[in-house]
């Protein structure tokens, strides 16, 4: 069996469930983070694949770009949950209540 | 000609408005001086028109600037001088200026003063409008505009609660006649097309008779109001609440007239319907029986000249009823110099006593004020309608109408109305002016008027005694716009038996009101006498009950429903809607806040439902747009 596109948009659709998933049960700053690269990822792994079977390399590129942004985003999230976690020792979700309304 | 025109219609506006520019400072007399000679020059311009139209038969018609201009509709601010409006604006300028001059001694001790010229002078400015106008909307104006005022002059003593209620009863009174007569314009549009007079009379005849019915009905019902016809005639007597130069200037000459005018303006189309004319002589003669029988045995002295007023209204109303316009007018323009001389009088002679409306209370007061005296006397006789004075000429005239055109009902009612008016109005002479001095009694110390009062009402006084002689002149000049209706009794015996006997019967009721009312035998009336405990009395001095029964029958009902309404359907109705869409917003606010907890998790939780309801929204779109046709076929099979 030839592996198609509905193959790779099937994966696509399991992983960005499973981030979804993890973005939503995840009480951990640091798995958060890596729920998020899941999805952004799932969504790459789409825009490649759609890209192939149209012979157009505009969603290649754009996946590019997701990576490139994915890879500062990281950075940046990284560097402040260093600093709440020196500040307060953990990196518990449910202790991030500042903005209760 | 035109300059007499505007100068004539503004300068009153112009007074008022000066006198406004003081209406909250102190009495200041220019106040009153600037508006009585910017009448005067309305009065000069009137004239000057008056004698143009009489010796050129020129009519003028200006239109100043356009009003309403949009599709079909076009109504501008245009004024007309013809042969009826002169009349009128000769009338009103006249009887004005006279009481502006009177009024600036009869308040001079009143701390409205400002207020007050400003108001009469804006009353003068909207009669004029009224009676200039070349249109409908342009009468409806100055018809609302003399409602105003009148409101506000009947109210002018605001600190009264008897004035203030007097002064809304009036000013709804009219708003219900002003309703109809709205309707009747309405209609007069709808058909013709038009609000011009002229251009609407004209397209009149063509019409549906059942249409011009109704349209004189409503029309009339305006008129009505305005001039306190019954039923709607309770609020002239309360209306004299107001100080007396007013009641002079409105509730006698002038504003209650305004019905009478636009009957004699709109002749061409009561013309056409002939049985419209003979139910507004019908109820003419029925209101000048009705309001005489109440000026009776009326004990307030400015009561009893209203109700006269009421019924020489009624007089007007049958002239005009009969097809005899020209005739209607003329008693209008007798009666308004009659009656505002009683009615400033009567305002001296309040003066004198104090304020005391009561001629039980007055008796012998001609020895102290000779000027008032003569005058109430001439006016009384002319209102009498005795040979050779004002009173004989027009309302022999309209006896005469009701006879030649056999309508011998009217006229016996208008007739034993005549002697009923010399009897009243010579109970009052004989109760103020001679007799015991009563008013001894209560400590009053009388005093004639100011000279320059009396000069100011001399005027009046030498029309109301030679008005008559004009009879023939005026005839001459009104019928080029109104029908020309000779009315001569064919028989030359059978015309002097009846003026004659009718001489000899007013002449009989003034000896009768004389002789009773002189004697040394009246006393103020305490209750107790058998004529005040008779049923006939009782039913007069209630004024038939009718006050009573609007006031426990109409306004109580009124009350009880407005009640209901403010507490059923606008607090719980409406209230209710208003409150409840903010109480939604307050509970969802209150109910959605706890989504607001703070945590990332929850709120992450929230986002991606929010993304998941606006995918599926998305898909349920595009699929519903997809299969549109379908969708529509299967809703069709449904029988949607």
């Amino acid at each position: 069996m030839e592996i198609g596109l509905n193959h790779y948009l099937v994966l696509s659709t399991i992983l960005f469930a499973i981030g979804l998933v993890g973005v939503m049960r995840r009480k951990n700053l640091l798995m958060l983070f890596f729920a998020t690269e899941i999805l952004l990822n799932a969504v790459n792994i789409s825009f490649a694949a759609i890209s192939h079977y149209y012979g157009d390399l505009t969603g290649q590129m754009f996946a590019f770009f997701v990576i490139a942004i994915a890879a500062s985003e990281v950075a940046v999230g990284l560097g402040l949950l260093i600093v709440w976690h020196k500040k307060h020792n953990n990196i518990d979700l449910d202790n991030m209540s500042s903005m209760r309304g | 000609m035109e300059l007499f025109l505007y100068t004539a219609l503004f300068s009153p506006l112009v007074g008022s408005l000066f006198a406004a520019l003081f209406g909250a400072s102190p009495k200041i007399k220019i106040a009153g001086i600037v508006p009585s000679a910017l009448l005067g020059v309305s009065l000069f311009s009137s004239t000057m028109l008056l004698i143009l139209v009489f010796t050129t038969d020129i009519t003028l018609h200006v239109e100043m600037m356009t009003w309403i201009a949009t599709g079909d509709l076009y109504i501008p601010f245009g004024f007309v001088v013809d042969q009826v409006s002169v009349v009128m604006m000769m009338v009103v300028t006249l009887v004005s200026t006279v009481v502006h001059v009177y009024a600036i001694g009869y308040m001079e001790n009143d701390k409205g003063f400002n207020r007050f010229f400003s108001w009469l002078s804006a009353f003068v400015f909207s009669m004029m409008v009224l009676v200039m106008s070349d249109n409908f909307a342009g009468l409806f104006i100055g018809w609302e505009g003399v409602g105003l005022c009148s409101w506000g002059l009947i109210g002018f003593w605001y600190k009264k609660e008897s004035a203030t209620w007097a002064a809304n009863e009036a000013f709804i009174m009219n708003r219900i006649a002003d309703l109809a007569m709205l309707i009747g314009i309405f209609l007069v549009y709808w058909n013709t097309g038009t609000l011009q007079y002229y251009a609407a009379f004209t397209a009149m005849p063509s019409l549906d008779s059942a249409i011009l019915v109704w349209m004189g009905i409503f029309l009339f019902i305006g008129a009505m109001g305005k001039s306190a016809q019954f039923p709607l005639h309770t609020w002239l007597a309360d209306a004299m609440e107001g100080p007396t130069p007013v009641s002079a200037l409105i509730h006698a000459a002038t504003m209650v007239t305004a019905g009478v005018y636009l009957v004699v303006r709109a002749s061409p189309l009561y013309d056409l319907i002939p049985s419209v004319g003979l139910f507004i002589a019908s109820l003419g003669a029925f209101v000048a029986l009705f309001a005489a029988s109440m000026a009776l045995v009326n004990r307030d002295m400015k009561r009893v000249i209203a109700y006269s007023t009421l019924s020489q209204l009624g007089y007007m109303f049958a002239a005009a009823g009969l097809g005899a316009y020209w005739v209607a007018l003329f008693h209008l323009m007798a009666h308004a110099f009659f009656k505002a001389l009683l009615f400033l009088g009567a305002g001296n002679v309040m003066h004198a006593m104090h304020d005391e409306l009561d001629p039980f209370k007055m008796g012998g007061l001609n020895k102290v004020m000779k000027g008032t005296f003569v005058m109430m006397t001439v006016a009384s006789v002319a209102l009498a309608g005795i040979f050779p004075l004002a009173g004989f000429f027009s309302k022999d005239l309209i006896l005469e109408v009701a006879f030649v055109e056999n309508h011998y009902i009217i006229y016996s009612v208008l007739l034993f109305t005549a002697g009923l008016t010399a009897f009243y109005s010579f109970r009052l002479v004989a109760l103020i002016f001679h007799g015991e001095e009563r008013y001894k009694l209560f400590g009053i110390h009388p005093h004639e008027a100011h000279k320059f009062m009396l000069v100011a009402m001399s005027p009046l006084l030498l029309l109301a005694v030679i008005a008559g002689s004009f009879k023939m002149t005026y005839f001459e000049m009104v019928t080029k716009v109104l029908p020309e209706l000779e009315y001569h009794i064919h028989h030359p015996i059978t015309f002097w038996i009846m003026t004659i006997g009718t001489q000899l019967f007013v002449a009989g009721a003034i000896l009768y009101a004389y002789k009773k009312y002189t004697s040394r035998e009246i006393k103020v009336p305490d209750g107790t006498s058998k004529m005040e405990n008779s049923f006939g009395y009782k039913l007069l001095i209630n004024q038939y009950y009718i006050p009573y029964f609007y006031e426990e029958y109409l306004v109580k009902a009124y009350r009880e429903l407005s009640d209901v309404l403010w507490t059923k359907v606008d607090q719980k109705v409406v209230d209710g809607t208003v409150d409840g869409i903010a109480n939604i917003l307050y509970n969802t606010g209150d109910t959605t806040r706890v989504m607001q907890s703070g945590n990332l998790s929850t709120m992450l939780k929230w986002m991606v439902a929010g993304t998941v309801a606006l995918l599926s929204l998305a898909v349920v779109f595009g699929l519903a747009a997809r299969y549109s046709g379908e969708i529509k076929i299967f809703l069709s099979g449904l029988g949607v």
